[in-house]
């Protein structure tokens, strides 16, 4: 038994080595945070670099701000079932809920000044069996990597002229998507975009086989080309009038789900890089749109279009997009749903 | 107390340190996967809701042990300051290693996200999406983190004072091997 308050010679040494064993401790976990790696690409950099010139605005997605809410049924007519066991390609109608959306972290946004348009879809077969994903209308994405993607929004947002110049010289794969940019024809119509994934996933059928794929959806509705100078004359929300009204006159609107699948060869991990045409296309189903509602009170407000929720039978792959997007669209959706507040909803809190 | 163990039971003995090493990893990748956007994000995030539910069946495992076991008793010459602190603190523990899964369940349900742990086990949703309520635990959860850090340490910090400064047994009351030439008091 030691006598109490004595302690023995030894003990300047033992305190030392404790202090170093908190220190080591404290030190490694501001490693893991972060805390010393200022060049960290960390959501919440990405995050600063996706905010428009007066900062975001509270309450909203911090990209493809401006939105508008739909609902309707996915109906799988079976044929994607030799790729992927997900309970979502078995032939049925399930529920689906998504929102279309702008490409701009600016949620009041002139709807003709947007090139990019999206379209975000959960897929709900049964509990465990959801499927989200995020999609945009350009055939190509425009980087190669998160990284090239953070310095893309920094350049575009700088002040100085060169730097865009900068950007295209140490990213050449931005030229397919600037080239689409350019040339592609506008719509004056949600309903009339193709919507494509871009990022490619793992399929794993019933029996175990592999298969690396990107995904699209092909509207139904005849894309109708019209003038950039047109549609400015248009109001500033003409796209979710537009497709409001369309769906409220015209019924539902549809979109056929297509798979590519990979070649061995095909590289997966760069969604800037367009796969070869000719590779084997599935078609899988009918995303069908019954009913649009303002994002405001509407269904896909509470929902985050994190491409990483997966059911069974997909996953993902060697592309570094979407565990990057996965990690920034929980940080803006955490950030978002502590501002609602800044959104309020029309309607009484949910009960 | 008479008859009072001179240590805790092997068990809980085990325990302890199966949970100390998990605790440690899962604070670590707790603030690690929060900031960074690169392809280990998934992975860690996977591990870090995986090992969060084990730990909570572990934690409710460890309590039971503890209360069919007991403690053995502190030195008797420990200052009562000393002793009401290490309670205190031992509550902590407890408290924060049961709060802390149910805190990261509650904000994943109030976002709607679905909880699919590794090998694709489910865990249904017992909330209903809110923002108010996924902020509100969101907090909790990453403010009690970084508290839990700082417990942790402290713990650590005791357990090394009893073994090394003090040497008055209580360290080795949870050890798994009686360190060579001691005995516990």
């Amino acid at each position: 038994m030691k006598q109490s308050g004595k302690l023995p010679r030894s003990s300047l040494g033992s305190l030392v080595l404790i202090a170093a064993v908190l220190g080591g401790g404290a030190a490694a976990f501001a490693y893991s945070a972060g805390w010393l790696s200022p060049g960290r690409l960390t959501p919440g950099r990405m995050i600063e670099a996706l905010a428009p010139p007066g900062g975001a605005p509270p309450g909203y997605r911090r990209n493809h701000a401006k939105g508008i809410c739909f609902t309707g049924v996915f109906e799988a007519n079976g044929n994607g079932v030799e790729l992927s066991r997900a309970k979502a390609f078995a032939q049925g109608r399930y529920p689906a809920l998504g929102r279309f959306n702008l490409g701009t972290a600016d949620p009041n946004a002139v709807d003709a000044t947007v090139r990019v348009r999206g379209l975000g879809l959960m897929i709900s077969p049964a509990e465990g069996e959801e499927w989200r994903t995020a999609m945009i209308n350009p055939p190509v994405f425009a980087v190669s990597t998160p990284q090239a993607f953070h310095d893309l929004l920094l350049a575009a947002g700088s002040k100085n002229p060169e730097a865009m110049k900068a950007f295209v010289g140490a990213n050449p794969e931005f030229a397919g998507f600037a080239s689409w940019a350019k040339t592609a024809p506008w719509t004056g119509s949600y309903a009339e975009e193709p919507y494509n994934g871009l990022n490619s996933f793992i399929f794993t059928n019933a029996s175990g086989t592999e298969h690396a794929v990107r995904w699209s959806l092909l509207p139904s509705a005849k894309p109708i080309p019209v003038s950039k100078a047109e549609l400015d004359e248009r109001g500033p929300d003409f796209l979710e009038q537009e497709i409001t009204e369309r769906v409220r006159t015209a019924g539902p609107q549809r979109w056929t789900m297509l798979v590519t699948v990979a070649d061995p060869s095909d590289p997966t991990a760069d969604p800037s890089k367009a796969w070869p045409q000719g590779r084997r296309t599935v078609e899988v189903g009918t995303l069908v749109v019954q009913r649009i509602e303002p994002e405001r009170d509407g269904p896909c407000r509470d929902i985050n279009f994190d491409p990483t929720v997966l059911p069974p039978g997909m996953r993902v792959s060697d592309d570094p997009f979407p565990a990057a997007r996965s990690s920034v669209y929980r940080k803006s959706y955490d950030l978002r749903t502590a501002e609602a507040k800044d959104y309020p909803r029309n309607k009484a809190a949910k009960p | 107390m008479t008859n009072a163990p001179d240590r805790f039971a092997l068990l809980q003995r085990l325990l302890h340190w199966l949970m100390a090493v998990c605790i440690f990893v899962m604070l670590f990748i707790g603030v690690g996967m929060v900031s960074t956007v690169a392809p280990k994000y998934l992975p860690l995030i996977l591990i870090h809701k995986t090992l969060g539910v084990a730990l909570l069946f572990l934690v409710l495992m460890r309590l039971a042990l503890r209360l069919y076991y007991g403690a053995p008793p502190l030195p008797a010459d420990l200052p009562r300051a000393t002793k009401v602190g290490a309670a205190l603190s031992h509550q902590a523990l407890y408290a924060l290693m049961i709060v802390m899964p149910l805190l990261g369940l509650g904000m994943l349900w109030a976002a709607a996200y679905p909880v699919v742990l590794y090998g694709g086990i489910q865990i249904p949703a017992l909330l209903p999406q809110s923002d108010g309520v996924h902020t509100l635990l969101w907090n909790a959860h990453f403010y009690l983190g970084f508290a839990f850090f700082a417990l942790v340490l402290l713990h650590l910090a005791a357990g090394l004072f009893h073994a090394l400064i003090r040497r008055d047994g209580v360290f080795e009351k949870m050890a798994l091997f009686r360190l060579p030439g001691r005995t516990a008091p």
